[in-house]
């Protein structure tokens, strides 16, 4: 039998979640243990002997068995809670007590619960996606390093900090108190959401790494939709922009593995299913009131979705939305976007004006795509020499190898457009 | 044919949930092939690095385990081949090279020598 592919990660996710519950986050170092002493156990067993029929079970249940033994082992050298320290010290109830805290019905919300316990208020975003990925997604640290193109030591140094402040409090977060849940779910949704955009935006050069990300993302977010509190508006806004989003992953690289903007994209390889299904969800935000920046988010990707090429798209609503995003959250990359968007429906030189008067402009020193979109947009206009100075600026600041693939491609078209001395077909711009 | 038993020794354990999972396919890959070559005379069993040792006159009984970690033997296979060198060359094979095990590899001894 054929291993389903992350089978191995995600149920890392939800034994720790589970055990965890079960040993107090204090104890999260135990359950880790735990959990990684299951997995001998499933790799000796299953290697020889082939995998079970239905490996999660059979994983979760040696998980079960090894926590009654960790249990017994530490129930005098470790504390728990005073309910399951009272129970384990007798044969006659350890074994009972510990099945009835793996019960279908007791194991149900774990991995929700251990999600909003990682999005915890006195941790920082980024420490909150690296224990997401590390805890829930069963990524090593090695591997969320490569995920955020950073040194293991550092990712380690932040996930153990974050494990800190998870072990300082005293229960896995509660999903059914309704206030507590509804306080701390837009910290959960940006986390998601963060997480999501490392993928698809993000800097790593491994696009494999990257497509993982946004997988994951959205595997959290259907946990998220499955509970009745957490299926809210903006939460179904959340999921639609993830699926429509990840509806274009696979032409974002053409054929031959290069960088391909929104704008140069084979259309036909967007995938319907995701485009339909982020359809669905979109529909499914539209009640309440309050409109979500990832509604707007998630209206502008469906806008994309709608049109057959560039030419066709209703720009001036895209720009309409941009107006209201920048509303809702104002930051100089949306400014970026909504110049773009004001260029490919009034015209280069529009879009340049609107890039110069972006208010914040000096924190996009450091962001290639905001060097891409003047030079596109001088291309356009035909002051190739411009364009290719801005083309080389973004070159150097570029995070990875199909950034500048992509970059280099449009300094050869500034220089052969310059040669000819006409007006060459141009090339179209990026969004980034 | 003759029949040799593969002992597998050591190997780390550790990895993260994605490498594990990737060595182990390995694993079922590797002996999958073995058997649909017909080499695989029985699949073995894996063992618990648990156990005691019983020696001497004495019979003095000691917690396991009974050699250091990397030679612990974590299981066993009987295969089937032609001769030591094919049974040899057969093992080159096993994933457990990449985790710093070893494989020794051992002939049954036949009743009719």
């Amino acid at each position: 039998m054929e291993l389903s592919e992350h089978l191995f990660r995600h149920e890392a996710g939800r034994m720790v979640a589970t055990l965890t519950r079960i040993f107090g986050p204090h104890n999260l170092a135990l359950a880790e243990d735990v959990v990684q002493d299951a997995f001998c156990r499933a790799f000796e067993v299953w290697k020889v002997r082939g995998v079970p029929d239905n490996p999660s079970a059979w994983l979760m249940a040696t998980a079960k068995n090894r926590a009654i033994d960790a249990l017994r082992r530490e129930r005098t050298a470790r504390t728990f809670e005073p309910e399951l320290s009272r129970l384990i010290q007798s044969e006659w109830t350890l074994s009972p007590a510990v099945e009835e805290l793996f019960a279908p019905k007791a194991i149900k919300n774990d991995v929700l619960r251990m999600m909003f316990s990682c999005c915890h208020p006195r941790l920082g975003e980024e420490a909150q996606i690296a224990l997401v990925l590390n805890i829930l997604c069963g990524f090593s640290s090695a591997e969320v390093a490569g995920a955020f193109v950073s040194t293991q030591t550092a990712i380690e140094k932040r996930i153990s900090r974050a494990k800190k402040v998870l072990a300082s409090s005293k229960k896995l977060f509660d999903v059914s108190v309704g206030e507590e849940f509804s306080s701390r779910l837009p910290a959960v949704q940006r986390a998601l959401y963060l997480l999501f955009n490392e993928g698809y935006h993000g800097s790593s050069p491994q696009s494999a790494v990257r497509a993982e990300l946004c997988c994951e993302a959205m595997r959290l977010t259907t946990v998220l939709l499955e509970h009745p509190l957490g299926a809210t508006p903006a939460t179904y806004a959340l999921a639609a922009l993830m699926n429509l989003h990840a509806a274009r992953l696979p032409a974002r690289t053409d054929a031959s593995g290069k960088l391909s903007s929104l704008f140069d994209q084979d259309r036909s390889r967007w995938d319907s299913q995701l485009v339909t299904q982020g359809q669905r969800f979109l529909d499914l935000s539209a009640t309440g009131r309050e409109v979500t920046e990832y509604h707007v988010e998630a209206a502008i990707a469906w806008v994309h979705t709608t049109a057959d090429s560039p030419e066709d798209t209703d720009w001036r609503q895209i720009v309409g939305l941009y107006d209201m995003l920048l509303k809702i959250r104002s930051s100089p990359v949306i400014a970026l976007n909504r110049a773009i968007a004001i260029g490919q429906h009034e015209g280069a030189e529009r879009g340049l004006e609107e890039i110069l008067a972006i208010v914040d402009r000096e924190r996009l020193a450091r962001y290639p795509f905001y060097f891409a979109a003047l030079g596109e947009f001088q291309f356009r206009s035909g002051q190739y020499d411009l364009a290719r100075k801005q083309f080389r600026t973004a070159l150097s600041l570029a995070r990875n190898s199909m950034e500048r693939t992509f970059l280099t491609g449009r300094i050869r078209s500034c220089e052969r457009a310059a040669l000819a001395g006409t007006s060459v077909t141009p090339s179209r711009g990026e969004a980034p | 044919m003759s029949e040799f038993v593969f002992l597998y020794r050591g190997g780390s354990r550790d990895g993260s949930p994605a490498e594990m999972q990737q060595v182990m396919q390995k694993w079922m890959n590797w002996l999958k092939e073995l058997g649909e070559k017909g080499h695989v005379k029985d699949q073995g069993q894996p063992l618990e690095r648990s156990g005691k040792l019983v020696k001497g006159r004495q019979k003095t009984v000691t917690d396991g385990p009974f050699a250091e970690s990397k030679d612990i033997i974590g299981g066993y296979t009987l295969i089937e081949a032609r001769d030591l060198d094919q049974a040899v060359e057969l093992s080159k094979a096993c994933p457990i090279f990449e985790r710093d095990g070893a494989v020794e590899v051992r002939p049954v001894m036949k009743m009719n020598m």
